[in-house]
């Protein structure tokens, strides 16, 4: 595991499939293996994410949720 | 002395807020629409000029015949606003001063944001870019279409679908349907972000041989291998592309700092009022909410808008609020259509495809110039849910 400073994206308000493609633009910028925590308020978000890194080969390391906020935890594919 | 409300951008919304104040103030509120072309576009018809089934003439009116006598129309650009001041700074000189302030600005396309967009990929958002597309189709002679989204968020979510549905069967209708592959690349993980419109669009495509591309965020554009590629690392040839633009605020908005990351205004969910200035209301494609940038948004944005201005400039407490309402026309070729309403609180359920929607929506294309600007809403077209 080279990276592990976590970087934090706030995608809250913001409606699917925006959290998905602003993510995904970010990752593209980030050495592999490096990790992302996301903060988003739409429901839609959290089937959606476990999909894309399912298609994408990301891992998804968390997926929670508290008082309407989702939180993932997404480490980028080695 | 009568209040003073300047309206930025006479699309729907602007000039639906424009006539409702001044119908309903009378003397008392003197309204001024800013519009730098002075046309009113209808753009859900883009699509059909790209198919060749309608005219740019049918789709542009002039914003003067549209608004009440009584609204002023300045048609000129707004470079820049002083909420401090109060006044609006206008491209040809001078400036507006204000009370209440709307802004209808809409969207801005901005494919140079793409690497190699320009040039290479076609596109429906424009009147010029339908009628760019409809010339290449008129002797597209068969092979790979992509039908793809280049940024996000866009106006009328569901048009990529609509118009995939629309193009293949205009590919069999010309003859070169088995010449022809027609791909959509989605976004996520099905065609469209709305799951239950997704489950009903879905096995339609299917039954047409249309394929889906899923996750594939387009990145960049590359003419000279025909490719196109993806945020997620994938690649797709083309022998026609077709990309929804990536949009933008306008710049107005940006300049003048009452833009976010986009330039989009930070708008109240309910009141419709801009985060940071009281007296700014904002309509349409230019918001920052969360829900579709659609004319029927707008549509339904402005009777708010223009009723809390109302009561405002009364003296009395506002009472309208927006609760997110939105309807939007799907068609799904082959003489039907379908119908998506919803708000904040409620995805849609939408009604299995069929020929009464799709005489709905082609119904409401032909009165909307006669009853949407004015206000004037036929109860079935104005989205109302029943519950």
């Amino acid at each position: 595991m080279s990276t592990q400073t976590i970087k934090s994206l706030d995608f809250k308000g913001l409606s699917c499939p925006m959290p998905i493609v602003n993510t995904a633009k970010v990752l593209k910028q980030l050495d592999p293996a490096a990790v992302v925590e996301i903060l988003a308020t739409d429901p839609g978000s959290v089937p959606d994410f476990k999909a894309w890194c399912k298609a994408t080969g990301n891992e998804l390391m968390e997926s929670s949720e508290e008082s309407g906020v989702y939180r993932f935890v997404i480490r980028k594919k080695g | 002395m009568p209040a003073r409300v300047v309206v930025l951008g006479g699309g729907v919304g602007g000039t639906l807020a424009a006539n409702l104040l001044s119908k309903e103030l009378g003397r008392d509120v003197e309204v001024t629409v800013v519009d730098p072309t002075g046309m009113h576009v209808y753009q859900p018809g883009f699509l059909y000029v790209a198919l060749g089934q309608a005219n740019g003439r049918w789709l542009s009116r002039d914003e003067r015949l549209l608004l009440r006598d009584d609204v002023r129309l300045a048609i000129d650009g707004a470079k820049r606003i002083d909420p401090a001041a109060g006044t609006v700074e206008l491209a040809r000189g001078g400036s507006i001063p204000y009370d209440y302030l709307v802004l209808a600005t809409g969207a801005r396309l901005v494919p140079e944001q793409v690497p190699g967009f320009v040039g290479a990929a076609h596109d429906f958002y424009s009147l010029e870019g339908a009628q760019r597309l409809r010339e290449e189709l008129s002797t597209f002679r068969g092979g790979r279409v992509l039908i793809g989204i280049a940024g996000i968020p866009y106006k009328c979510p569901p048009a990529p679908v609509e118009f995939t549905l629309m193009l293949e069967e205009y590919l069999r209708k010309r003859g070169i349907r088995d010449r022809s592959e027609v791909t959509l690349l989605s976004p996520l993980n099905r065609a469209f972000t709305i799951e239950s419109a997704s489950k009903l669009v879905q096995p339609i495509m299917e039954r047409r041989g249309i394929e889906l591309a899923t996750f594939f965020n387009v990145e960049t554009v590359e003419p000279s291998a025909g490719a196109v590629t993806s945020l997620e690392g994938e690649k797709a040839e083309y022998d026609l592309l077709i990309l929804v633009p990536p949009h933008r605020g306008q710049t107005v908005i940006e300049e003048s700092g009452l833009g976010t990351n986009g330039g989009w205004i930070p708008t109240d969910p309910a009141t419709l009022q801009h985060r940071d200035h009281e007296r700014i209301f904002a309509i349409g494609d230019a918001t920052d909410l969360p829900i579709s940038k659609s004319g029927s948004t707008a549509h339904f944005e402005a009777p708010v808008v223009a009723s809390r201005i109302a009561s405002l400039i009364r003296g009395t407490a506002p009472e309208a609020a927006y609760g997110g309402r939105v309807m939007c026309f799907l068609e799904t070729g082959g003489g039907k259509s379908t119908v998506l309403r919803f708000d904040y609180e409620h995805p849609p359920t939408p009604p299995k495809p069929s020929r009464h929607w799709h005489w709905a929506k082609w119904l409401f294309n032909r009165i909307y110039w006669n009853t949407v600007p004015q206000g004037r809403i036929p109860e079935w077209a104005s989205g109302r849910r029943k519950r």
